[in-house]
């Protein structure tokens, strides 16, 4: 915690920021990719911080916003069978699918546990066994790996009533897909950290080399933030682009390759459908044929629709895209807040619009 | 509202929904101009003589946890309510609802436990009932206590009467109680040495308001934490309310977890900590009292009530930009990444 509070610094934040002022000339649009350095950059008041010429936009890296609703409803459909236990992260319990939420299946008596990391599910499974524990896997190369490693634990513990639903997505081809779609006017990527760690600099090199835009990977706190930021102005305002990494302490250049290893060992690539964008090549990953007994969507027999229907109004997919802002919804704040979301970005203390909501006056 | 609406999690949360299941449901049923006010206690005049009385139920789970069980929690939490209507608690009343299959051993240590806590506090529990309902009809154990005690004359403390140029005093670290009852959650276990803060706050309550005749509020922050009491208080007064996220005392394990789970300390319960608004005069005098208690040494002052914003708190962050602390909706859920 002690080394944490150099990047929490009140006055290198505040030297930054001057330093941004002073040479930030032209309008720039930023995007943050990842829904932990949007909620990081509310509660900071970083926003309050940088010039007017600066814009950020949230993006699409937040896990439980990206979960498409026949995906929601396969997961409520999954609570519906007897003997089922659900385990999950937190924040995905009040997603709304096509009827229905896991919170109000579990306030109508499913089984819904929220756990903080799939080992638990897996001890879960290993303390009830007679019943059986699916876990949803959502999340990106961030949660692959730990779900991942439980799925080898509970094969190598002969746990046999442990099921993962793999709904994994990776985040380097939704930045190729957010940069092919010509309506994204950006002119530069603040690139997620906790992801970076995982997957190293390196994996974004296909992505930087094909679009050549402005792209800095960075931490959480504020100093993180802000010296990302700057470093971004410095390539756009002298009109280079380069991909720079500005979370060193944590991210690699390879990345975490323990991480990888676990992830290829379990999971292939697959197209992936994201909430609000659509499919996207190669962006998601599913269990294999090897470890095919834990996977849910092969244990039980659900009917999952095609469908990527969204609730009238609603403007996820565009704010996911950062072609909207939250305040321009129709929806926003009048029929759609946290406690009755109808779009999933309202849902993830990550979500843009719940943060827009919480932390915007 | 529809009718087929049901009630979640989130209506307990003591946040907005909370605030709105009272506003629709409780409020229209039993109108009264002593229950609108909508402060911890009932402040109620009868022949004479100021009487504070209030009630809690308590369903903790856990019902163990470090730092307390829910037989203390279920005593301190009824004391702490009457005090924070300046008055001094004297009686309790304790109703328990226990389900079949529970171990009697535990009831006799919960039962020590209030027994211990009442004498400490210095209020006697002088009725009660007892119900044992079917297995799964209530989980383990749940108590209601109820309190009354008398509310000096020259004291008139209420959510209604802070004032801009009030100074806010947070009496310690926030979000103890609440991050040590999820640690102990299965399914979201840690290893750590942090402890409810559960304590009668009575004591403590009738030495400052000895010291000042002018604190205009007291609150605890119990369900939704820091954030919800500011919140209602900035409503209630129709005042604006600036804190500095410097200033906010939160022990660095708390913090930690709190990263870890993506929750925020402000949005925590706690229940051995109180809120004074109190005019700027006398702050420094107060906030010099409450450090002399051992239940008091963080004491700190948070911000101040202001002309502007009313009805909304704003917290000056440490790199000098600003945020809004809303209202929390409902329960805090733990994020995936």
């Amino acid at each position: 915690m002690k080394h944490i509070e150099e990047y929490r610094n009140p006055e290198i934040s505040k030297k930054i920021a001057s330093e941004i002022k002073k040479r930030c000339k032209k309008k720039i649009r930023l995007m943050e990719v990842c829904g932990t350095h949007t909620t990081s950059i509310f509660k900071n008041g970083i926003r309050n911080v940088l010039p007017d010429k600066i814009t950020l936009i949230s993006g699409p890296g937040c896990p439980v916003c990206v979960t498409p609703v026949n995906e929601i409803d396969a997961f409520i459909e999954l609570a519906n069978i007897k003997n089922v236990i659900i385990a999950t992260f937190g924040d995905l319990i009040r997603v709304p699918g096509s009827k229905s939420s896991l919170q109000k299946a579990g306030a109508a008596g499913k089984n819904i546990q929220v756990v903080s990391s799939p080992i638990d599910a897996v001890n879960l499974a290993a303390e009830n066994p007679n019943k059986k524990i699916i876990f949803l896997g959502v999340g990106f190369e961030t949660t692959a790996p730990a779900i991942a490693g439980s799925i080898i634990f509970a094969k190598e513990t002969s746990v046999k009533n442990y099921f993962v639903y793999s709904a994994h997505k990776t985040v380097p081809p939704a930045l190729s897909a957010l940069m092919a779609d010509n309506n994204t006017d950006i002119n530069g990527f603040i690139l997620p950290g906790h992801v970076s760690m995982v997957i190293g600099v390196c994996a974004y090199l296909s992505f930087f080399n094909n679009y050549k835009i402005p792209s800095v990977i960075a931490g959480f706190e504020p100093v993180d933030l802000l010296n990302a930021i700057l470093m971004l102005i410095k390539q756009i305002e002298t009109n280079s682009y380069k991909l720079q990494n500005a979370y060193e302490r944590a991210v690699s250049f390879e990345g975490n390759k323990k991480a990888q290893e676990l992830i290829a060992k379990v999971f292939y690539k697959t197209d992936a459908k994201w909430r609000g964008i659509g499919i996207i090549k190669n962006s998601g990953v599913k269990i294999n044929r090897q470890f095919a007994n834990f996977d849910a969507e092969k244990k039980f027999d659900i009917k999952t629709t095609d469908a990527l229907k969204e609730p009238k109004g609603c403007s996820c997919g565009q704010i996911l895209q950062g072609i909207m802002r939250p305040t321009e919804c129709p929806l926003y704040k009048k029929i759609c807040n946290p406690i009755n979301p109808i779009g999933p970005c309202m849902v993830s203390s990550e979500g843009t619009c719940a943060a827009y909501f919480k932390y915007f006056e | 509202m529809n009718k087929s609406d049901i009630i979640t999690q989130d209506h307990g949360g003591g946040g907005k929904l909370s605030y709105n299941l009272i506003s629709e449901i409780i409020l229209p049923s039993f109108d009264n101009p002593c229950l609108s006010k909508l402060d911890d206690g009932a402040s109620l005049n009868i022949k004479g003589e100021k009487i504070a009385f209030s009630t809690d139920s308590y369903t903790v789970d856990p019902i163990f946890f470090p730092g307390g069980n829910i037989g203390d929690l279920s005593v301190n939490g009824t004391v702490n309510d009457i005090s924070m209507c300046g008055a001094a608690p004297l009686y309790l009343s304790a109703a328990l609802i226990i389900e079949e299959g529970f171990l009697i051993s535990d009831l006799k240590k919960i039962a020590q436990s209030m027994s211990k806590a009442a004498n400490k506090a210095g209020v006697k529990i002088v009725t009660g009932d007892t119900k044992v309902v079917p297995k799964g009809a209530a989980d383990k154990i749940f108590i209601n206590t109820a309190g009354i005690g008398f509310i000096p004359k020259n004291i008139n403390i209420s959510g209604h009467n802070a004032a801009p140029g009030d100074k806010i005093i947070l009496s310690g670290t926030i979000a103890d109680h609440g991050v040590t009852i999820l640690t102990q959650r299965k399914g979201i276990s840690f290893d750590t040495n942090l402890k409810s803060d559960s304590a009668a706050l009575n004591k403590i309550v009738e030495k400052i308001v000895s010291v000042s005749n002018n604190i205009h509020t007291l609150r605890d922050p119990t369900r939704g934490g820091v954030s919800a009491v500011l919140n209602e208080i900035a409503i209630q007064s129709k005042i604006g309310i600036k804190i500095y996220e410097d200033k906010i005392p939160v022990k660095k394990e708390a913090a930690g977890i709190c990263e870890m789970l993506g929750l925020d300390p402000l949005y925590i319960a706690n229940e051995g900590k109180f809120i004074i608004f109190v005019v700027k005069q006398d702050a420094d005098k107060i906030l010099a009292e409450i450090k002399r208690d051992k239940l008091g040494q963080d004491a700190v002052i948070i911000g101040e009530a202001v002309l502007d914003h009313p009805g909304k708190v704003i917290m000056e962050t440490k790199i000098g930009g600003t945020r809004i602390i809303d209202m929390p909706l409902g329960e805090q859920l733990p994020r995936i990444c």
